[in-house]
């Protein structure tokens, strides 16, 4: 009979065998060693049936198709925009999807997206050699004006959001702050600058203390404290 | 060798003690400290990120680079040379192959991740350190990792095994006594690296690696320990 030695939520190192026997099955972040189930890095424990998943602590982020980022111009280039979108892979922003209006060739680009800007883009396609190409255009998807970026871990994005976005419109609400979390780890934050610090307090706790249970009303508490101060 | 104690009064299998914590340095995607005696190493983990120049490259997998460094205050007495030494390029290589074997790079085509160990202070064993704290900040910087890697050194005084040499028991007897650092992969019980200062006989040899397996899977759980501690927030979950 297997024996499963870890319980969802815990914490493990790399190495860490979690389970013995064939009647678990290894998921991300673990793999198989002959009968033992291992840790494949520094991951809390997510337990689906008899799947045992690793979700990774810390870790820069990793292109994925479909997931909305937050990127910055690093160069202008003849056929669109190399997007920096906090990876070890630049992307690319051609220029059919950039804008809904018909880039002429050889016309001025900055006029859509200037060095150094923001923009809010959706990743397309991302090859083998993780060649990433992205597109602007997609509701919500545009250049980022005004507010302030905010780099975040990106293992922690989900938390940060909630189920169905719940934690973020939490904050959205009591803080009357605009917010769009990228999946890469940049988050845009526009409000009252006191607002925006707030949001941004109330974001970093999330990241600290996202492996606990009971995060969602103790950052509501946060938030709700914080109104009271201020009447 | 009197009373089989040592120097400082260890037994023959005895290691120095040990501090490790993890998740130090801020600004890098993981870090990680590794104490053991008077040695001391810190690690800081960049990446993956764009490997320069481009030729070095590798399309198939990220690539793995550590660099070691003794801080200039870091030595016996005299002051450390800083900038590139023989000594320094050898060890950050050999670093680099002890590591590899636990770290999963093939998500990272072209990328790299750099490693950067720095000594500040050192009494014999820094190789070993610099790669126990190596391996906790890839870990801590949620690089894919098939296993943690200990190190720690083995060498033979008159005619006993011991394990984890200071300073001054390496150089008794004007620099003569054995001194093996090793680095082992502890699921596969290999070890990726070995290196021979000294004359031991095969059966010596072979006695240092047995003697050392028990101390390197003891440092493991250390450096496990560390890596999982730092999450203890003190909020009730």
């Amino acid at each position: 009979m297997g024996t499963i030695l870890v319980e969802e939520k815990d914490i493990v190192a790399p190495g860490e065998t979690l389970a013995e026997g064939m009647d678990y099955i290894p998921g991300k972040g673990t793999f198989r060693d002959d009968d033992e189930i291992i840790s494949k890095g520094l991951s809390l424990i997510n337990i689906d049936g008899s799947v045992i998943k690793g979700i990774p602590m810390n870790g820069r982020y990793v292109p994925q198709e479909g997931d909305r980022v937050i990127g910055r111009v690093k160069d202008i280039l003849m056929s669109g925009w190399k997007i920096d979108i906090n990876s070890a892979y630049d992307s690319m922003l051609p220029l059919k999807d950039a804008s809904h209006d018909y880039i002429e060739k050889g016309s001025d680009l900055t006029r859509y997206f200037d060095l150094g800007d923001y923009v809010a883009v959706k990743i397309t396609s991302v090859s083998t050699q993780k060649i990433v190409d992205i597109t602007a255009k997609g509701q919500g998807l545009q250049k980022l004006e005004g507010g302030r970026i905010i780099e975040v871990n990106p293992q922690k994005v989900p938390r940060i959001i909630g189920s169905r976005g719940s934690m973020i419109s939490i904050i959205k609400k009591a803080l009357d702050c605009n917010i769009f979390v990228g999946q890469n780890g940049y988050a845009w934050l526009n409000a009252e600058p006191e607002n925006e610090v707030k949001a941004i307090q109330a974001i970093r706790r999330i990241e600290r203390e996202a492996h606990t249970n009971g995060l969602t009303e103790r950052i509501s508490d946060m938030l709700d404290h914080d109104q009271g101060d201020e009447s | 060798m009197t009373n089989s104690l040592r120097p400082d009064g260890r037994k023959p299998h005895e290691m120095r003690p040990i501090e490790a914590d993890a998740g130090l340095i801020d600004q890098a995607d993981g870090s990680a400290r590794f104490k053991i005696g008077d040695t001391e190493a810190y690690a800081s983990v960049y990446g993956p990120q764009e490997l320069h120049p481009r030729h070095k490259q590798d399309p198939k997998q990220g690539k793995l680079r550590c660099e070691y460094n003794m801080l200039p205050f870091a030595g016996d007495g005299s002051r450390v040379r800083p900038g590139f030494s023989r000594r320094g390029e050898e060890i950050s290589h050999v670093t680099t192959k002890a590591l590899e074997p636990a770290v999963d790079l093939s998500e990272y085509p072209n990328a790299v991740v750099d490693v950067h160990i720095e000594l500040t202070q050192t009494d014999a064993g820094s190789r070993c350190a610099g790669i126990c704290a190596g391996s906790m900040a890839l870990a801590d910087a949620g690089i894919p990792m098939t296993d943690i890697v200990p190190a720690v050194s083995a060498g033979k005084i008159d005619d006993t095994i011991v394990v984890d040499l200071n300073g001054e028991e390496e150089h008794l007897g004007g620099n003569e006594t054995p001194d093996l650092p090793v680095a082992l992969i502890p699921r596969d019980e290999t070890f990726s690296l070995m290196q021979l200062d000294g004359i031991l006989t095969r059966d010596d040899l072979k006695e240092c690696v047995e003697t050392v397996k028990p101390a390197l899977l003891d440092i493991a759980e250390k450096q496990q320990e560390a890596l999982r501690s730092q999450y203890d927030t003190g909020v009730e979950s």
